[in-house]
């Protein structure tokens, strides 16, 4: 029998520090690892004896690239605390700031991260070389999702006018005007974007995913919901932890995250999808129909439609969010600390993201959790690798090692979030 | 230049959130312009493919938090002709070097339930700590426009035109009312490093020094203005103590502001 192991000491193309590791014993998957080495930062450490209000400020640090998912959890989990909710046209800012989000977000991943894979390109630089059009339309439909983000958020990294109950600063009509004119363009550019990946070839490839995501009465989820699975799950955030429990492994820096008495979950856009579809707007699901997805999504390369399916609902949805935008009496409601604890989740681009704070009647935080997607997806992405090697083991070690790496793309994990990146090794013995 | 070789330019990264590097790739309208000038030899977060080094230009991210990273910047130093460390991470240590202040051991063991499996040391330190560096640009995050203008300077032969003075200064500037004399809210804008844009007084808020020191601050005048504000001691001290803390500035003054604590 030939022992036989795939390694990537550093993937590329995802956000911070991994690797993968797989050992083939013969023709069977023995062993996967899928390795985090980024350096702890401790956040929930060092953010006991911090002030209420610098929730959304510091753990925004956590990620350059979704610091608006650490925001709006952090938020909401404070004002959960404190028992405020904050509604109306407040509550409609946010969204659309969240719309930035997971427009700069996806279309990142979509165009500079995922779609060279699917095309043979090892990045989007050299795909911009044979094709430019794509490439620039993928840039200027990110920089769109960046100036939802800049104008409400001030920045696009690290945005500075998010604060607990609401903003600073309450953005200009003038300004909210102009940018549903790019807005309009950038739904266009969506559009192309989902009949473009459509056209790309999918590996044939569909597990049998436990999906986790929020879900609303009314929407697509962005800031609230419940938390369900396809398989019966339906329960407040408040009982998150009831369900879920964080599990230490020894090739890991970042927790995983395990449902108790389940297989693997998987969260982040295709459980998002499948989870929500009855909650896109009719002609979002017609164009999902046209690109060939079904209500359920489960083949994991579909992930790269199923981004772009998303990222058209989040133009839509801020256009129709600006255009019935009246500016509210102040930029935010007032919180006032109490001793309590208070948990949020929200739906970050790649999955549900829960925080929870206890602080005391002065606003001291005095403990911190917070839980990101990919630490929740990582037993899921090894799942996926074990299933989708052992069909595959004939191939050629570099196209075995390739089509590897993009499964673990697939969930265009942030290993920044979950600590930091990916590093994959084929281990044949 | 047809025929001319074009630079190398290496990013890498070490402690941090990805939002610095991230910013090169926020450059939508320059970062095709950026890919024709330079040849993106290592950016392992845009491409897998490497170029072999030695690079003429390195990005460094992040701050230096485990035994093997002390080692790897060295290896880094060593291949790269200009180093030019980018945001609070690489310059100062990061929110990471919160750590420094407390025991990381009390941190490792509040965050992971097997802390045995967790390699860390005790402090988390800026590049400039292990090995030389030739430019350091400030912020969390850095000014994306302030990257390209050292890049575009660099492969011209000139100075980066990146001011040093206060964003105290850039409000004056952009002539946005003071937070702090208008409206009563403490600011640090008078002695954090301008770059920003001074965005958080054009918000509403007071600078909370993102950005880090400027050249020469007077945190402790600076310290008694936040007082007859309002100010406590444990404001000051968090103040002080954030993004940038392990910058010698901000350290020193946020120290004197834990002593009276106790």
């Amino acid at each position: 029998m030939k022992n036989k192991t795939i390694k990537v000491d550093f993937l590329a193309r995802v956000e911070g520090e991994g690797g993968l590791y797989v050992k083939l014993k013969g023709k069977t998957v023995a062993d996967v690892q899928f390795r985090i080495f980024e350096p702890p930062r401790f956040f929930e450490a060092f953010m006991r004896g911090r002030d209420f209000r610098e929730a959304p400020d510091i753990t925004a640090r956590i990620c350059g690239i979704c610091p608006v998912a650490y925001q709006m959890s952090s938020c909401h989990a404070m004002e959960n605390a404190c028992g405020v909710k904050v509604e109306g046209q407040l509550r409609s800012l946010r969204r659309l700031l969240y719309c930035g989000e997971w427009i700069e977000s996806h279309v990142l991943h979509v165009y500079m991260l995922h779609a060279p894979d699917f095309l043979g390109y090892e990045d989007a630089i050299q795909l911009a070389k044979d094709h430019p059009d794509a490439v620039q339309r993928g840039l200027k439909l990110k920089k769109t999702g960046n100036e939802i983000v800049n104008l409400l958020g001030g920045r696009e990294i690290h945005p500075i006018n998010v604060r607990v109950g609401g903003f600073y600063k309450l953005p200009a009509q003038r300004d909210l005007a102009e940018l549903a004119e790019h807005l309009k363009w950038a739904r266009d550019a969506a559009l192309e974007t989902v009949r473009w990946v459509a056209t790309l070839k999918f590996p044939d490839f569909e597990p049998d995913y436990l999906f986790v995501s929020l879900r609303h009465p009314d929407e697509y989820p962005f800031n609230e919901g419940r938390i369900v699975s396809n398989r019966g799950l339906d329960i407040g955030v408040q009982d998150y932890e009831k369900r879920f429990e964080e599990q230490h492994v020894e090739h890991s820096t970042s927790l995983h995250s395990v449902l108790a008495g389940s297989p693997p979950y998987c969260v982040g856009p295709i459980a998002r999808y499948s989870l929500n579809f009855d909650r896109l707007p009719e002609s979002i699901q017609q164009v999902a129909r046209e690109a060939g997805l079904g209500p359920v999504c489960k083949n994991p390369f579909r992930s790269i439609v199923v981004r772009s399916v998303e990222t058209l609902y989040a133009c839509e949805e801020a256009l129709r969010i600006i255009a019935q935008y009246e500016p509210p009496e102040s930029p935010a409601v007032k919180v006032e600390p109490r001793a309590a604890t208070g948990c949020a989740c929200t739906e970050a681009p790649r999955g549900s993201l829960y925080h929870r704070y206890r602080i005391d009647d002065q606003g001291t935080i005095l403990e911190a959790k917070i839980v990101p997607p990919t630490s929740q997806n990582q037993n899921s992405i090894e799942q996926d690798l074990r299933q989708f090697v052992e069909p595959r083991i004939h191939l050629p070690e570099a196209e075995l090692q390739w089509q590897c790496e993009q499964a673990v793309r697939n969930y265009d994990p942030c290993i920044s979030c979950s600590t930091h990146f990916l590093k994959l090794t084929i281990d044949r013995g | 230049m047809p025929g001319r070789i074009k630079p190398k330019l290496a990013v890498w990264k070490f402690a941090s959130c990805d939002g610095c590097q991230l910013s090169l790739l926020d450059c939508e309208d320059e970062l095709l312009a950026v890919a024709g000038a330079v040849e993106i030899a290592n950016f392992p977060e845009a491409s897998r493919a490497v170029v072999k080094g030695p690079y003429d230009v390195s990005l460094v991210e992040g701050s230096i938090t485990t035994a093997h990273d002390a080692e790897r910047i060295h290896h880094v130093r060593r291949v790269s002709n200009f180093l030019i460390t980018i945001g609070a991470c690489a310059t100062a240590g990061g929110i990471q070097a919160l750590r420094n202040f407390k025991d990381v051991r009390d941190f490792t063991s509040m965050v992971y339930a097997t802390p045995q499996y967790i390699e860390t040391l005790n402090k988390s330190t800026p590049i400039v700590d292990h090995v030389r560096v030739d430019y350091e640009l400030h912020g969390c995050p850095i000014n994306k426009h302030q990257l390209v203008e050292v890049l575009s300077a660099l492969l011209n032969g000139r100075r980066p035109n990146i001011p040093s003075h206060s964003v105290c200064t850039e409000c004056k500037r952009h002539g946005t009312v003071c937070v702090m004399v208008a409206h009563g809210t403490p600011c640090l804008g008078p002695v954090t490093h301008a770059g920003c844009g001074a965005l958080c007084p054009s918000y509403n808020r007071g600078c909370y020094g993102c950005y880090g020191p400027m050249e020469s601050p007077n945190t402790a005048a600076l310290a008694k203005g936040w007082v007859q504000l309002g100010a406590k001691e444990p404001d000051l001290l968090r103040a002080f103590r954030s993004y940038n803390s392990y910058a010698e500035a901000f350290r020193r003054e946020s120290e004197d502001h834990e002593e009276q604590n106790h």
